[in-house]
């Protein structure tokens, strides 16, 4: 198994990080540099093998973006293996896109290293009044006097909009009693209208009510509903009862 | 040395930040930017050797710096901190924003391979980055830029001091085609 960049180590006294990498993809260089191997000719199997490694040794496991790095490795490990003809010209080497990344990542490594001696270099110079941090300046302490703070607290009261207060009623769905009335109903004749089963003035519960009867009774078979022509009224049938039911 | 060269040393003296040549011009009227850049020169000269501290071109401006040779002394004595190390993700967070700018946090996600939110966040605490305008594109993102104190800590005259891509060991090219 892989041993940690002896870089990770020396500077951990100095820079506290989360893990010893800033990222999947300086894992992914890590090994690369350990084994020597030819980034533009990745052997992604070795790899993401490797990788998965360090994640489950390092407790990583917990970070998005390892995993995310070890299901695009496995991901890429799986096209290469899939069979393909030497004619075909359409096949883009699925490593491609992980290799450009890498190779740009490598880059911002140098340019961190360089930025890191340039900013080493400068901490050797002081300048005058040189201080360790540019702290913000802190807000001036508040005096006011006590009428000032009840005028203040007034006007923010003023402000405040006078609460509305809304009842809010439960009403559900009657939907047993709606059944026993259209059941009610059709005890007494053999087919009967929307109206009849809701009223004239029917509220909306009610309606809602009766509609979700009617079309559980339909379900069952207890009764066939039938509509002429578009929001013309309902007509409700009793239907005989089933000779298996 | 001159009179100018003496008002730009009492100036540099007096300020705690690097001071451009726009802002050293207003010291005196009279005096042009051929002028200015002739004191500083001259007071630059007069600081080269034989003094502990040096003038120094710097983040788009001039400063007096102490010598390097001095700064063990000086920390030791705890007369003054040096400045906090940035982190490896700091520096590279920083060195994406400085290549790239302006840039968007997702952009800088993209090429670390990992969320840069927070490390960004710190980056503009400590004054070394800016949201400098919105990208075009999906929700406006906010774009990011270094700032002079970037400049700074970094001991640089201005963003051309950097190392060109070309440069680098490993300049970025396309992966070869496969043969």
């Amino acid at each position: 198994m892989t041993t940690l960049p002896p870089s990770a180590v020396d500077q951990a006294g100095f820079v506290v990080e989360l893990e010893q990498f800033s990222g999947p993809l300086d894992l992914l260089l890590h090994l690369i540099r350990e084994d020597e191997l030819d980034i533009t000719d990745l052997p992604i199997a070795k790899i993401a093998d490797q990788f998965l490694g360090v994640i489950d040794d390092l407790g990583l496991s917990q970070a998005a973006d390892y995993l995310e790095m070890a299901a695009r490795l496995l991901r890429i490990k799986a096209q290469t293996l899939l069979p393909r003809r030497p004619g075909d010209d359409e096949w883009e080497d699925p490593r491609a896109e992980l290799v450009r990344r890498l190779l740009e990542y490598q880059q911002v490594r140098e340019l961190v290293d360089w930025l890191a001696d340039a900013a080493a270099r400068r901490a050797e110079r002081f300048a005058r009044g040189f201080m360790p941090e540019a702290r913000p300046v802190p807000p001036a302490p508040l005096v006011v006097e006590l009428n000032e703070l009840l005028a203040a607290a007034e006007r923010v009261i003023a402000l405040i909009p006078e609460p509305v207060l809304h009842r809010v009623v439960p009403r559900p769905l009657d939907v047993e009693g709606a059944t026993e009335r259209i059941q009610a109903l059709l005890g007494e004749r053999e087919e009967c209208s929307w109206l009849d089963v809701v009223g004239e003035r029917a509220s909306v519960v009610d309606v809602l009510s009766a509609f979700i009867a009617l079309l559980e009774l339909a379900r069952r078979g207890a009764l066939k509903l039938r509509q002429d022509a578009p929001f013309a009224s309902i007509v409700i049938r009793r239907e005989p009862p089933r000779a298996a039911a | 040395m001159s009179p100018l060269a003496q008002l730009l040393e009492a100036a540099l003296f007096a300020a705690s930040r690097p001071l451009a040549v726009r802002e050293l011009m207003t010291l005196d009227p009279q005096a042009g930017e051929a002028a200015v850049r002739a004191g500083l020169d001259e007071l630059r000269a007069a600081y080269a050797a034989g003094h502990g501290v040096e003038l120094v071109e710097i983040a788009l401006g001039w400063q007096f710096l102490t010598r390097p040779e001095h700064a063990a002394a000086i920390a030791g004595a705890e007369l003054a901190l040096r400045p906090r190390r940035l982190s490896p993700a700091a520096l590279e967070t920083l060195a994406i924003i400085a290549y790239r700018q302006p840039v968007s946090r997702v952009e800088v996600d993209e090429i670390r391979g990992v969320d840069a939110g927070a490390v960004i966040d710190k980056l503009i605490e400590r004054g070394l980055v800016e949201v400098v305008s919105r990208g075009e594109g999906l929700g406006r993102p906010l774009l990011y830029a270094t700032t002079p104190q970037f400049l700074e800590i970094l001991g640089l005259k201005d963003l051309d001091e950097l190392p060109r891509l070309e440069e680098l060991s490993v300049a970025l090219r396309p992966p070869a085609a496969p043969a």
